[in-house]
């Protein structure tokens, strides 16, 4: 177990992030958009629970941080994907490109 | 290098593998199939931490529930066979550079910082420990932002169902009217 430096989960979660935001960038469709946003937030996850478990052992602050992250990802998720399936119903898109009546 | 140094590099190969599918694959549904593998292969990291508790959340949310509403949504708004057009090359190209660059500079940081890992203490998980600070009223306790995060809950179901509900014939009406 103690063989993997912390350093290890920690370059993992980075590599997570990253790709994360790579997606964020690329994607035009909504729902992909999403789906990279959730896994930013699992890197986040990732490092408090592993800062936890190698920095601080006697204490659990970083597992209720990311049970608090967690509860609140499905909230946004659920929140988010509402708002999607309206934009659809009223123009027949998720495009990103296609609702731009707010764009100054 | 032993069995669980293997074991570790295998579940960060495919936590990383399918979320580099999950951005890239052109067919929405795929991508969705790509992000429960990632998030199965999260799940399974937490639990070579020995943090089963968190690992057992991560696949009743994540994996049981916010998967399968991307992909109900992915079947309510589009043909889930159909290909999304490929972003333009500049775009990939800066994206990429930016990730990559981003990617380095964390790595340098992290690299030149050094840890002090204190491995003396036994770490104690379980889910009485859990479960007894997030409720208890100490200075030490969970108990008010589980509490507010409860009216988050509420507050969000509320407004997905009034965001998400068809506008009936009587209020349409009613906006009508108003608008006379």
């Amino acid at each position: 177990m103690n063989e993997i430096p912390l350093t290890h989960i920690l370059f993992l979660s980075t590599a997570l992030f990253f790709i994360g935001m790579y997606g964020l960038f690329t994607r035009r469709n909504l729902i992909t958009m999403l789906m990279s946003i959730e896994l930013m937030l699992n890197s986040v996850n990732i490092n408090f629970v592993a800062f936890n478990k190698y920095l601080f052992p006697d204490k659990l602050d970083g597992l209720f941080f990311s049970l608090f992250i967690i509860t609140i990802a499905a909230a946004e998720a659920a929140v988010a994907i509402a708002i999607i399936i309206n934009l659809y119903r009223s123009h027949q898109s998720i495009d990103v490109d296609d609702a731009t009546e707010m764009k100054f | 290098m032993n069995t669980s140094a293997i074991i570790f590099y295998a579940i960060a190969t495919l936590i990383l593998g399918s979320a580099l599918l999950a951005v890239t694959s052109l067919k929405i549904f795929r991508s969705a199939i790509w992000l429960l593998f990632s998030l199965v292969g999260i799940a399974a990291l937490y639990f070579w931490m020995q943090v089963e508790f968190i690992a057992a959340i991560q696949i009743v949310v994540y994996v049981g529930g916010i998967v399968v509403l991307i992909i109900f949504s992915i079947f309510l708004t589009q043909q889930s066979g159909n290909k999304m057009a490929k972003p333009a090359t500049p775009k990939i190209i800066f994206s990429a550079l930016a990730a990559l660059l981003g990617t380095a500079f964390t790595y340098n940081l992290i690299n030149h910082y050094g840890f002090n890992t204190v491995s003396a203490q036994p770490f104690n998980s379980s889910v009485s420990e859990i479960g007894t600070q997030m409720l208890s009223t100490t200075s030490y306790g969970f108990i008010l932002p589980f509490e507010v995060v409860s009216m988050l809950l509420l507050a969000a179901m509320v407004g997905c169902i009034v965001i998400a509900m068809k506008p009936t014939a009587a209020s349409i009406v009613h906006l009508n009217k108003k608008e006379d």
